[in-house]
């Protein structure tokens, strides 16, 4: 075997791609104004804000503790709305339950559309109609759950065996007798599965969500960041990080017994 | 006996809903009284009548030029984390430090550090660094990318196919030749499509990274917002929702392809 029969079989279309790629880095260099030198530059101010930063205020963590909680508690709310809506339009997203393609397309369309904005985005909307408060939050991460299960579910239901499904046809069950009957019992476990998922990543956004308003840890996260608090910024990015790894764990342990 | 059985496995279902009722209860609802229905209705009002002469107006202030900074932003930033998550990949992937498994815990821990801080935290601690501009959220961008696809490329070669490696190692081949030969053509394929997955995921970040002030279609966004300029905030989400989309279509055509 020569060298061009491993590595280098395409190095024309290969150096032909690395140079579109290098183009584009150029370009969006340009673009974002990118200048390495100002990080150097600036190396003084980073160490500044490590010094505050990795003194932590340790007298802090009583007062974190009532919005880390909850934060949490407006994830689990999120999640549980989230997933209840989620569920039967991920039925409705399939032809395998329809039978009907035009139904499949406009409900896949809308669940795209919902998927592609930005939380946070999401969550500053909705604190401008709601008001600002924990109750935004939940609604935020029911939406943003929606279009993350929704998705899940309707691919894991499109590789279900259809024996059960034709059986049931067979004797003259109705649509929605075949998706009780024979689609939900296959796939409740992967909705348990998928739902903890859902959990784990709107633990780690519900943390910054009070940013801009939504209420729990976020809030005070951001008020310790303009009072430029950073030695409460790295108290409150310690809890963050100890919860988000704690549920991480322990929802990991409750999906292996899943499976 | 039977009741004994019966009750446990009805017990994790009783647990889950007694912690979403106490969830559901801990939260405060007073807020969603303040919703009027005038609010919400100018809101749709606002969000289905675009302001369309804000798409283009040649000032460089534009929806599209903005967008285009957005895609800018996430682009430069994956690039930046993709190379620079490769060494960080090869210090603490297990299989390569048989003999020091204490350097694969430090490459473990590093990525673990830097997975755990929020976007939004970089993109802040940046805008003070560079000050506020594009180039903050990219830096954002790359620095918590790195520990994300750090993480991903890491649990990609620890769960490589190692027969490829073995049997050069049982011809003489030294380090780098397995890895050029053996390792990375099995590798490279998964490194870009994760690379490709995660700009997708850098693009919606970068979208809400001007919140902070790091630069991209988030400020205008945000200010749209708290001005109740909902025609603006209409087009503004118009756009994001196109370019996610597109992205979306076409990363994940390239990643088919990839496979």
């Amino acid at each position: 075997m020569k060298l061009k029969d491993t590595i280098h079989r395409d190095l024309y279309k290969h150096l032909f791609i690395v140079a579109l790629v290098l183009l584009c880095v150029y370009s969006s260099a340009r673009v974002t104004g990118a200048e390495l030198a100002d990080v150097f530059n600036n190396l003084d101010q980073m160490g500044l804000f490590l010094q505050r930063f990795l003194s932590p205020d340790w007298s802090y963590i009583p007062k974190i503790i009532e919005p880390m909680l909850k934060t949490i508690k407006m994830s689990v709310v999120g999640t549980t709305l989230g997933v209840v809506f989620a569920v039967p339009f991920a039925f409705l997203a399939t032809t395998v339950v329809t039978r009907n393609f035009f139904v499949t397309t406009i409900i896949r369309f809308l669940m795209s559309i919902v998927r592609t904005i930005p939380n946070l985005l999401l969550a500053a909307l909705f604190v401008a109609m709601f008001g600002i408060g924990e109750f935004t939050g939940v609604l935020t991460i029911a939406v943003f759950t929606f279009g993350m299960v929704s998705q899940l579910v309707y691919e894991a239901i499109e590789t279900i065996d259809h024996g059960p499904i034709e059986a049931a046809e067979s004797v003259g069950a109705t649509k929605m007798q075949i998706a009780f009957w024979s689609i939900a019992p296959q796939i409740s476990h992967q909705i348990a599965s998928y739902s903890l998922y859902a959990f784990e990543v709107n633990i780690r956004a519900s943390t910054i969500l009070g940013y801009v308003g939504a209420g729990g840890i976020g809030v005070i996260l951001n008020s310790s960041l303009s009072l430029m608090r950073y030695d409460r910024v790295s108290i409150i990015i310690l809890a963050i990080l100890v919860v988000v790894i704690t549920i991480d764990w322990i929802s990991e342990i409750i999906r292996k017994r899943l499976v | 006996m039977s009741i004994n059985r019966k009750l446990k496995s009805y017990l994790p279902i009783i647990v889950v809903l007694a912690i979403i009722l106490y969830s559901a209860a801990g939260i405060d609802y007073s807020e969603a009284g303040n919703m009027s229905f005038d609010m919400v209705k100018s809101v749709f009002s606002g969000l289905f009548h675009p302001d369309w002469a804000y798409v283009y107006d040649g000032s460089g202030e534009d929806l599209l030029s903005l967008l285009l900074l957005t895609i800018g932003i996430a682009f430069l930033g994956t690039v930046i984390a993709t190379v620079l998550a490769l060494p960080l990949t090869f210090i603490s992937a297990h299989n390569l430090w048989k003999s020091n498994t204490i350097v694969s815990k430090i490459g473990k821990f590093i990525c673990n550090v830097l997975r755990a801080f929020p976007e939004l935290v970089y993109a802040i601690i940046f805008v003070k660094m560079v000050g506020p501009g594009p180039f903050a959220g990219v830096l954002a961008i790359g620095v918590h990318q790195i520990g994300m696809l750090g993480k991903l490329y890491t649990e990609e070669i620890e769960s490589m196919d190692e027969a490829p490696v073995e049997s050069m190692t049982a011809v003489g081949a030294n380090f780098w030749q397995t890895m050029f030969y053996a390792r990375l053509p099995q590798l490279i394929p998964t490194f870009l499509s994760l690379a490709l997955n995660h700009f997708e995921i850098a693009v919606r970040s970068a979208a809400t990274l001007g919140l902070v002030g790091a630069g991209g279609i988030g400020a205008p966004m945000i200010f749209a917002i708290q001005s109740r300029a909902w025609d603006k905030v209409g087009i503004i989400l118009f756009g994001i929702i196109i370019t996610v989309f597109l992205i979306d279509a076409g990363t994940g055509y390239l990643r088919k392809k990839l496979q």
